[in-house]
């Protein structure tokens, strides 16, 4: 595209009056054409590339292994989420067949999945054999323990907001006497993981912008060691897109191999501490499988790594390239 | 062509490097500027290529006015600019191919095309035989040819040279200086900036002369004869 002189025929200037939708190959290909060079670029200087690339993979392997750190406790906890049962303790006054028929109803409710009823005897002779007090109980003229109801609700109602409300309703039955939903401890355990996650969300965060800067300073740099040959672009009339966009591409493609690295570095952690985590999960008799990243997850940690690599080039990009104008001494 | 119409220029501090400048080269004219270092030379060459803008007055090319040329277009005016310098810029890492062909590569041509318009432009300036090596390998002479065969490979109307012959021996000078005679005559406008004054002497082309950042020649022998015609 002359500016200056009308009918000046050029190679560009053809391309350049057509329209939108023929010049886009063209665009395409020159795009694809410094994409492939700003590979090349990376490659010949082999150790330099390698060094920043895995500085990159380690600092997004971190957040990545606390985000499957945080997946797993998540997934546990939810299993303990799903065991709340209330234990219903009765009237001592009350009758056996009264008992039997609070049972009955209770088993009605629709919040309820199942129950079992422990009578004071059968609660009597479970405390003298777990107790340890044994034949000591013995020598008490009655029995002191109530009829006890245990209530399991249906998988909805496990929450523990949802088995608060059961209890409440529980409680309000004539016979029962006390009822207990041991729900602190849970609600303890999910105030640490939440937690565990922001203070995850936090460090990610931090690492991250580690990510940025890192690139940032890397692209800077080559910037910097490339000034005469920009100084030349300029001269030659090369726009700033054109002249921005290798140190872009380098830019992505850190954030690329960066990204792949640590899905390496942390599925080899994974592989490697597996059978150690299965072995305690087996000790605490528990089904527990160690997740790994998901293909999604997979592909959000690429999409961000090459995110990441791109806002920091560009950073750089924008912030130099533009201060570097042509002396002519 | 190139208009100079009462351009000033002063630099942070106060430096008049050019005081109302005015002068008017013709397409297809080649001249030389001289003047003693510091005269304003460079500035008013940068003037052109938009390295430098105007405190005062205008420049235009081609009756385009370089100070409505926004910094995006500033691009577009150097590849119809093409400029030679007495240190070269040419990159030592790339071949002398590349060197020249880099001017073609950032406007998009194809790869054939390029292939085809540097072979032309190293033939002309006689190195064809050298496209493979690298500048470091070449004598000076040869290196400010690479320097015109890049200036010159996407055929620009207008043809800007700082000191060209800046550091060659007198014999090199006017082999180059040939080569933009060649130009010349198939219609390119130079100007060629200079302190050389035993080369200017012989040749016969207008020498348009800047003391302390003014014309005191403009190399016509009427001066105000000039004013008005574009």
């Amino acid at each position: 595209m002359s500016l200056l002189f009308d009918n000046r025929a050029s190679g560009a200037e053809d391309l350049h009056k057509k329209g939108f939708m023929q010049r886009l190959p063209m665009f395409l290909l020159n795009n694809f054409r410094q994409m492939i060079a700003s590979l090349g670029g990376m490659w010949r200087t082999p150790s330099a590339s390698f060094m920043t690339i895995m500085v990159l993979g380690l600092s997004l392997t971190l957040p990545a292994t606390l985000h499957v750190l945080v997946k797993n406790v998540q997934s546990v906890s939810g299993s303990f989420d799903s065991a709340s049962e209330i234990t219903l303790f009765l009237k001592s006054n009350i009758s056996e067949t009264k008992s039997r028929n609070l049972l009955a109803r209770v088993n009605l409710y629709p919040e309820v999945d199942s129950t079992q009823y422990i009578s004071p005897k059968a609660a009597m002779e479970e405390f003298k054999a777990l107790s340890g007090f044994g034949n000591a109980l013995n020598y008490l003229d009655d029995n002191p323990l109530p009829a006890v109801i245990l209530v399991r609700p249906t998988n909805s109602n496990r929450a523990p907001d949802a088995a608060d409300a059961l209890l409440a309703k529980l409680q309000k039955e004539r016979e029962v006497e006390l009822g207990k939903l041991d729900i602190e401890w849970l609600q303890r355990l999910n105030a640490i993981v939440r937690l565990l996650q922001e203070s995850v969300y936090t460090l990610g965060i931090l690492l991250l912008s580690a990510v940025v800067l890192i690139i940032g300073n890397t692209i800077r740099l080559s910037i910097m060691n490339k000034r005469e040959e920009i100084e030349v672009m300029k001269l030659v009339g090369a726009t700033e897109g054109y002249i921005q966009r290798p140190f872009l591409y380098t830019g992505i493609w850190y954030g690329f191999f960066g990204g792949f690295v640590a899905f390496l570095v942390l599925e080899m952690m994974l592989w490697w501490l597996g059978a150690a985590i299965t072995r305690v999960a087996e000790s605490y008799n528990n089904d527990f499988i160690l997740q790994g990243l998901s293909f999604g997850e997979f592909g959000y940690l690429m999409l961000i790594a090459i995110g990441l690599g791109f806002a920091g080039s560009l950073f750089s990009v924008r912030r130099y390239v533009s201060q570097i104008e042509p002396e002519m001494l | 062509m190139i208009h100079f119409k009462d351009v000033s220029k002063t630099y942070r501090g106060g430096v008049i490097a050019l005081e109302k400048v005015s002068f008017h080269l013709k397409k297809g004219e080649m001249a030389f500027l001289t003047g003693h270092s510091g005269a304003g030379k460079s500035t008013l060459l940068k003037m052109i290529s938009i390295m430098e803008r105007p405190s005062a007055g205008s420049v235009l090319i081609n009756n385009h006015d370089l100070t409505k040329i926004t910094k995006k277009q500033v691009p577009y005016v150097r590849r119809d600019i093409g400029m030679i310098f007495q240190n070269h810029l040419l990159l030592r890492d790339h071949t002398v191919f590349d060197n020249v062909a880099f001017a073609l590569i950032i406007e998009g041509y194809t790869r054939k095309e390029i292939s085809k318009r540097v072979d032309v432009a190293l033939d002309k300036v006689g190195l064809l035989n050298k496209a493979r090596c690298r500048p470091d390998m070449l004598s000076g002479g040869e290196q400010q040819r690479v320097g015109i065969a890049r200036a010159v490979v996407n055929k620009p109307p207008i043809l800007l040279a700082d000191e060209p012959t800046g550091n060659l021996d007198p014999e090199l000078s006017k082999e180059i200086l040939g080569v933009f005679e060649d130009f010349n005559q198939m219609g390119v406008s130079v100007l060629i900036a200079t302190h050389d004054l035993g080369l200017i002497a012989r040749m016969r082309y207008r020498t348009l002369t800047l003391s302390h950042g003014q014309v005191v020649n403009d190399g016509l022998h009427t001066p105000d004869g000039n004013r008005g015609r574009s």
